[in-house]
């Protein structure tokens, strides 16, 4: 029953939506060229089958490129932060400053950087725009350990290595995974943002644009929807990374 | 600054002592200057001895635990441990806080055995768990040992701390105010499970407190630091009324309201202010 539920309520939500925005459409009289209706959407993936499986690989590869880029850097960043008080003076205002700065404006600095390279333009923004939340957790996490974790091992005669492997690194895994689910859907972002805008762009993104050059929006919004079905399961993925590795933080329901 | 009955610690420094501070000064550097929070203080403890500290809140008694650990150096003095003098952490040291510190992520089979793990890399598992499970099994906590952290009572993730603390037979067991977040019953249970532990596994002891009873039914010596900057001010020799196994109701009996009602003065003198007379 438990499991039936948990199934069924989001579906049924879905399904909900989806009636919604198909009577809504209904109700307007919009046409095609305002707003495409659900049960437009069928046709749009039969026809273009074989690009929403190569433009859904390539959109997925890069992003998780990006996010593990971000995962390895981020953390790295934020263990040099967490442990160093004049590292988390001296990153932090950079770190923030970086982080405001929109990064569409940031395409067109990448592509005339790295003429050509598109996977590699793309999988450096899925990159630049999601390692900020995992490294400002990971180094919140580390340096607000409290002091007496860090004795019960250092007295043992412990080293710093044994002390960060046994008792910091999970112990900020709730933290990191909670920003790693920030940065997942951030990672998307900076993928469609460079497939969207660079020229000659691959994957989901360009999809979408060429559905626009050809005015045929019953294309586009496929690929909105093909989108969000991958950002959804880009982030049940993490969920289920959490429930493996951080699972112990959950606290037992009453 | 001596009463009646009273030996100062310090005038004791032979090498049957395990523990022997030495005219330890020390102050922390802050913002403001240096802040003295030890001042000339000695303590000693032999082996075996169970050793109580109160002192006015402030007044460095967890700077005293950390010192005893090896986690820090004093401005002056020395730290001796069995015969050595200490200049950084040891493995014969096991530590309790007020805050149980558990790993959450762990369970606590496997918490109690984490010490086993930095002091005895080699130890073969089975070992590990049988040497947890038997102290488990003295403090009460069979069946709990593959539960989370989170699903304990305070003093049962407290008596699963004291358990972690001992579990490597280390020659030193720190304590700072472990009972202190604890109801009255569970304190006065733990208590109780302390002599337990003790009657099991000898272990020298250091225990920072804030009440008296406390000091009293547990410890062998109860020494009272000043204020800030701490010295030794006071030091009371336990004698506990009853043999064997101390029993809670020996806490009611004259004898303990006397060392009690000299503590409660010295702890007045600590704190600056003129000693109430003590009824006798």
């Amino acid at each position: 029953m438990r499991n039936f539920q948990k199934v069924a309520v989001p579906v049924g939500a879905i399904v909900i939506f989806l009636l919604l925005w198909e009577f809504l459409v209904w109700v307007n009289g919009w046409p095609n060229y305002v707003m495409a209706s659900p049960s437009d959407l069928p046709d749009a993936y039969i026809r273009f089958w074989s690009l929403f499986v190569e433009g859904s690989w390539q959109t997925l590869w890069r992003t998780v490129a990006g996010l593990a880029l971000a995962v390895i850097f981020g953390t790295a960043l934020g263990m040099v932060m967490g442990f160093s008080r004049i590292a988390r003076d001296a990153l932090y205002p950079l770190l923030v400053g970086f982080n405001a700065i929109p990064k569409a404006t940031l395409v067109p600095v990448l592509a005339l950087l790295f003429i050509g390279q598109h996977n590699f333009n793309t999988v450096l923004m899925a990159f630049l725009i999601s390692f900020f939340p995992i490294a400002v957790s990971v180094g919140i996490g580390l340096s607000t350990l409290e002091p007496e974790y860090r004795d019960i091992l250092r007295s043992l005669g412990a080293s710093r290595l044994t002390i960060f492997r046994k008792i910091a690194l999970p112990k900020t895994l709730p933290e990191f995974f909670g920003a790693l689910k920030v940065s997942v859907t951030l990672a998307f972002i900076g993928t469609n943002l460079v497939e969207i805008i660079s020229p000659h762009g691959r994957g989901l993104g360009a999809l979408f644009l060429s559905g626009q050059t050809n005015s045929n929006y019953p294309l586009m919004f496929a690929v909105l929807i093909a989108l969000a079905v991958l950002g959804i399961i880009l982030y049940y993925a993490v969920v289920m990374l959490e429930k493996i590795f951080a699972g112990w933080a959950e606290r037992p329901q009453h | 600054m001596t009463g009646a009955g009273s030996s100062l610690a310090g005038a004791r420094t032979d090498m049957t002592n395990l523990i022997d501070i030495k005219g330890v000064t020390h102050a922390y550097q802050t913002p403001n200057g240096p802040l003295p929070v030890l001042d000339n203080l000695n303590v000693s403890v032999p082996e075996g001895e169970f050793a109580a500290v109160v002192g006015p809140s402030g007044c460095g008694k967890s700077t005293l635990t950390r010192l005893v650990a090896g986690l820090m150096k004093p401005d002056q003095g020395e730290v001796w441990l069995h015969g050595k003098l200490v200049k950084s952490p040891r493995k014969t040291v096991g530590m309790a806080f007020q805050n149980p510190v558990m790993l959450e992520w762990r369970t606590i089979l496997q918490n109690v055995m984490l010490p086993l793990e930095i002091v005895a890399p080699g130890m073969p598992k089975k070992q590990r768990v049988e040497r947890a499970m038997e102290l488990l099994d003295l403090v009460g906590l069979t069946g709990f040992e593959n539960k989370r952290p989170s699903e304990l009572s305070g003093g049962m993730r407290q008596r699963a701390s004291l358990c972690r603390a001992i579990v490597h037979k280390p020659d030193v067991l720190i304590m700072d105010e472990p009972f202190g977040a604890l109801d009255a019953f569970t304190r006065e249970d733990l208590w109780q499970t302390m002599h337990e532990l003790r009657a099991k596994e000898p272990f020298t002891a250091v225990l920072i407190t804030h009440d008296l009873r406390e000091s009293v039914y547990l410890g062998d010596q109860v020494i009272v630091l000043s204020g800030r900057p701490a010295t030794t001010q006071y030091v009371l020799d336990v004698h506990y009324p009853g043999e064997g196994l101390r029993k809670l109701e020996g806490l009611y009996t004259p004898e303990c309201a006397q060392m009690l009602a000299t503590l409660r003065e010295q702890i007045q003198i600590a704190q600056g202010r003129q000693p109430e007379p003590a009824v006798h």
